[in-house]
């Protein structure tokens, strides 16, 4: 493959009048961690529902392997590799957790099913406890690690996470990270990571991008980012967690 | 689903409060009273003529005030007592009869009518509460499941109708063709009227589906020359069995069933046999539901109903979603309607107004959204309650109403509410999930 798997050229989303991405230019290489950080509203969730079609771009190309996603139809996006992980995790709160699963499992083939289970419970093994309980019933980490793994049961390419860390306790942050570390590790697996936990973000990330006012600001690799001035001024106050 | 509302009637409540919510009630009621029982319109010779009335108006205030003050004084109480019947879980064991229940239970409606007290009346209940659990199966699909409230539902209940009844009359069909007549111009009727409204949701959705349904009646009784309008259509085709009728004298080159079986004949056995037919239909209807909730497309409809954006990130199609679950309960409906046509031989436009609709509602919210279990026995409730009460007379609707309200309080999520889960776990205990009620 010639380009890099994802390309967001000169990109422009609007809600009505609400200009929330104004021009952003945004690249993810095949088997890297790119996060995406900024302040509330700068626009990064809009940038992963761009991605995936909704709202649709008013200007610019997204290529994914070289193939434009601008126009797709949304639930179409996630049939060419792209799995997301919404803002507020979104999970099915009145099916179980393996119903959770299985609706993952939608575009799949399902001779892959029993595999990719037991590669979810193997991530996070609470799920295979949980899996005959009401998805709304459990905790808002393993919510979380459900969404995640519900999201890797399509088989994506990629993967689009807005916020994993959001609400949760230190200790489940560490460990959500470790998992999209080592989904990234073992199995090469593509994330566009957003988060507002600068800290781990940054730390996890092969590079990153600062967006500001729907405008990327800065970008350089997470190590670089993380030595940054304005950045830590910015994002990192009260220093190293 | 909502979280309980704390209820004005709460245990913690002071009487000093109940007495002030009491007093606020009566005079709310007075000043309501003043026009709607104070002052009365007279015809005398010189015309109309507005007497007024007050005496009313105090009554009025003291009955409310104190059935409000006892209401609330009896709420806790109430409450309390029924507590046990709302946490109420079958046993342990039950669950393993789980999967019997079903086939069992349409046993012992296969049988009923050849139970000794089976007369014409029960035979007919039956069926009434029969085509009922199927509209509700219908509706239970795109309320329950797929959670697109539909307002109109008798719409597609009177398309299968007038089917039926308009290809029996008018082009000679038989009863089963315009049976599947009548299924399937449902449906597409409901695949054309889903389109417009994929984008609405919640109360913009209800209001349309309201409107629709109206549509649909005013429809039926303007178009005079298909129709008949307001005089409805007679003489549509009974059922038969293998070709055979159930009359007293064979049709032309037919015969009937007694004459091949030698069964004396019995205007009964009309009745019986659009029972038992009705009666297979719903359990298949039921059945395919139940296995359809295990499917993709079951698993999509409820997936829908949860959340549609997160239905979009994993590829789910919403407008097939919503479309399929109108189409499937509109299937349903439409069945419903062609057996009511069959069962009257005569339809008019009267039977499909929107206290039908709202009857159909009423049958899934009290079933508590989505249970199979809870629409059976909501419509033999509401189909059979009024009967039981008829001998109250004027005041059989307004026992219904208050057992309607009474069921409301203890089980506000509808009367079985848990969701049961689709997939079995031989390793975990499957247990039904109540919503917090
Ligand atoms: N559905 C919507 N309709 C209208 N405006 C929206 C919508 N979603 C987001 N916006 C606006 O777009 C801008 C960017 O929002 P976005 O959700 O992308 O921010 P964010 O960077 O994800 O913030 P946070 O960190 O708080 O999640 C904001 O000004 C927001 O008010
Ligand atoms: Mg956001």
């Amino acid at each position: 493959m010639a380009g890099p798997l994802l390309q967001l050229s000169h990109v422009h989303a609007s809600y009505g009048p609400v200009h929330a991405l104004r021009g952003v230019n945004v690249t993810v290489n095949e088997g890297e961690i790119v996060t995406l950080i900024g302040a509330n509203g700068a626009g990064k969730s809009t940038l992963l529902m761009t991605i995936c079609g909704n709202p649709k771009p008013t200007q610019g190309q997204i290529l994914f392997q070289d193939k434009s996603l601008v126009g797709i139809p949304p639930h179409l996006i996630a049939t060419q590799g792209i799995a997301q992980v919404p803002e507020g995790r979104r999970i099915f709160p009145r099916m179980t957790v393996l119903e959770n699963l299985q609706l993952g499992a939608t575009l799949a083939d399902p001779a892959h099913f029993a595999e990719d289970l037991a590669t979810c419970y193997g991530l996070f093994p609470i799920l295979e406890k949980r899996q005959a309980q009401r998805a709304g019933t459990l905790s808002g980490g393993e919510q979380q690690m459900l969404a995640i793994s519900r999201a890797l049961m399509s088989r994506p390419r990629m993967l689009l996470l807005d916020e994993p860390s959001l609400g949760l306790a230190p200790l489940i942050i560490r460990q959500i990270f470790q998992v999209i570390e080592q989904l990234n590790r073992e199995r090469g697996m593509t994330i566009l990571l957003v988060e507002q936990n600068a800290y781990h973000a940054l730390k996890l990330a092969h590079r990153a991008y600062v967006l500001a006012s729907g405008e990327v600001v800065l970008t350089g690799s997470g190590r670089e980012l993380l030595a940054n001035e304005q950045v830590r001024a910015a994002y990192l106050e009260g220093g190293a967690h | 689903m909502a979280a309980p509302i704390p209820s004005p009637t709460g245990p913690a409540m002071p009487f000093v409060h109940r007495l002030r919510e009491a007093v606020i009630a009566g005079l709310v009621a007075m000043a309501l009273a003043v026009p709607f029982l104070g002052l009365r319109t007279v015809n005398l010779d010189q015309g109309l003529v507005v007497q007024a009335n007050l005496a009313y108006v105090p009554l009025a205030g003291a009955v409310v005030f104190l059935g409000r003050l006892i209401l609330g004084l009896l709420a806790a109480p109430l409450a309390k007592a029924a507590a046990p019947l709302a946490t109420w879980r079958p046993p342990a064991g039950a669950q393993r009869l789980r999967p019997w229940g079903g086939p069992l239970l349409v046993l012992a409606a296969a049988a009923l009518p050849f139970l000794p007290f089976a007369n014409r009346y029960v035979i007919d209940l039956g069926t009434t509460a029969l085509i009922y659990i199927l509209l509700a199966t219908g509706l239970n699909i795109t309320v329950g499941l797929a959670g697109l409230l539909d307002l109109g539902f008798a719409a597609f209940y009177a398309i299968g109708a007038y089917t039926c009844a308009l290809t029996t009359t008018q082009l000679h069909w038989g009863f089963w063709p315009a049976l599947a007549a009548g299924g399937l111009a449902s449906s597409l009727f409901a695949v054309l009227l889903s389109l417009p409204i994929l984008r609405l949701r919640g109360d913009y959705l209800a209001i349309v589906t309201l409107g629709f349904g109206e549509i649909t009646r005013i429809v039926i009784l303007n178009w005079q020359g298909l129709t008949g309008g307001p005089n409805g259509v007679s003489g549509i085709a009974r059922p038969t069995l293998f070709s055979l009728t159930f009359d007293r004298r064979a049709p032309a080159g037919g015969h009937t069933f007694s004459e091949v079986t030698g069964i004396a004949y019995a205007p009964e056995h009309r009745l019986i046999f659009l029972y038992l037919i009705i009666l297979a239909l719903t359990a298949l209807a039921a059945y395919t539901v139940a296995r359809l909730r295990r499917l993709p497309i079951g698993r999509a409809w409820e997936a829908l109903r949860e959340d549609e954006i997160a239905c979009r990130s994993l590829g789910i199609n919403p407008t097939m979603v919503k479309v399929s679950a109108y189409a499937t309960g509109a299937l349903m409906g439409g069945l419903a309607g062609c057996f009511f046509a069959a069962r009257q031989g005569f339809v008019s436009p009267e039977s499909f107004g929107f206290m039908e609709s709202a009857t159909i509602l009423a049958i899934v919210v009290l079933g508590g959204m989505g249970s199979q279990a809870g629409v059976i026995i909501a419509a033999l409730f509401i189909v059979v309650l009024p009967e039981l009460a008829r001998g109250f007379a004027d005041y059989r609707m307004l026992a219904f109403g208050l057992a309607m309200i009474l069921i409301m309080i203890w089980k506000p999520g509808g009367l079985l509410s848990g969701r049961l889960p689709t997939i079995r776990l031989s390793n975990a205990k499957p247990k039904p999930v109540a919503e917090a009620a």
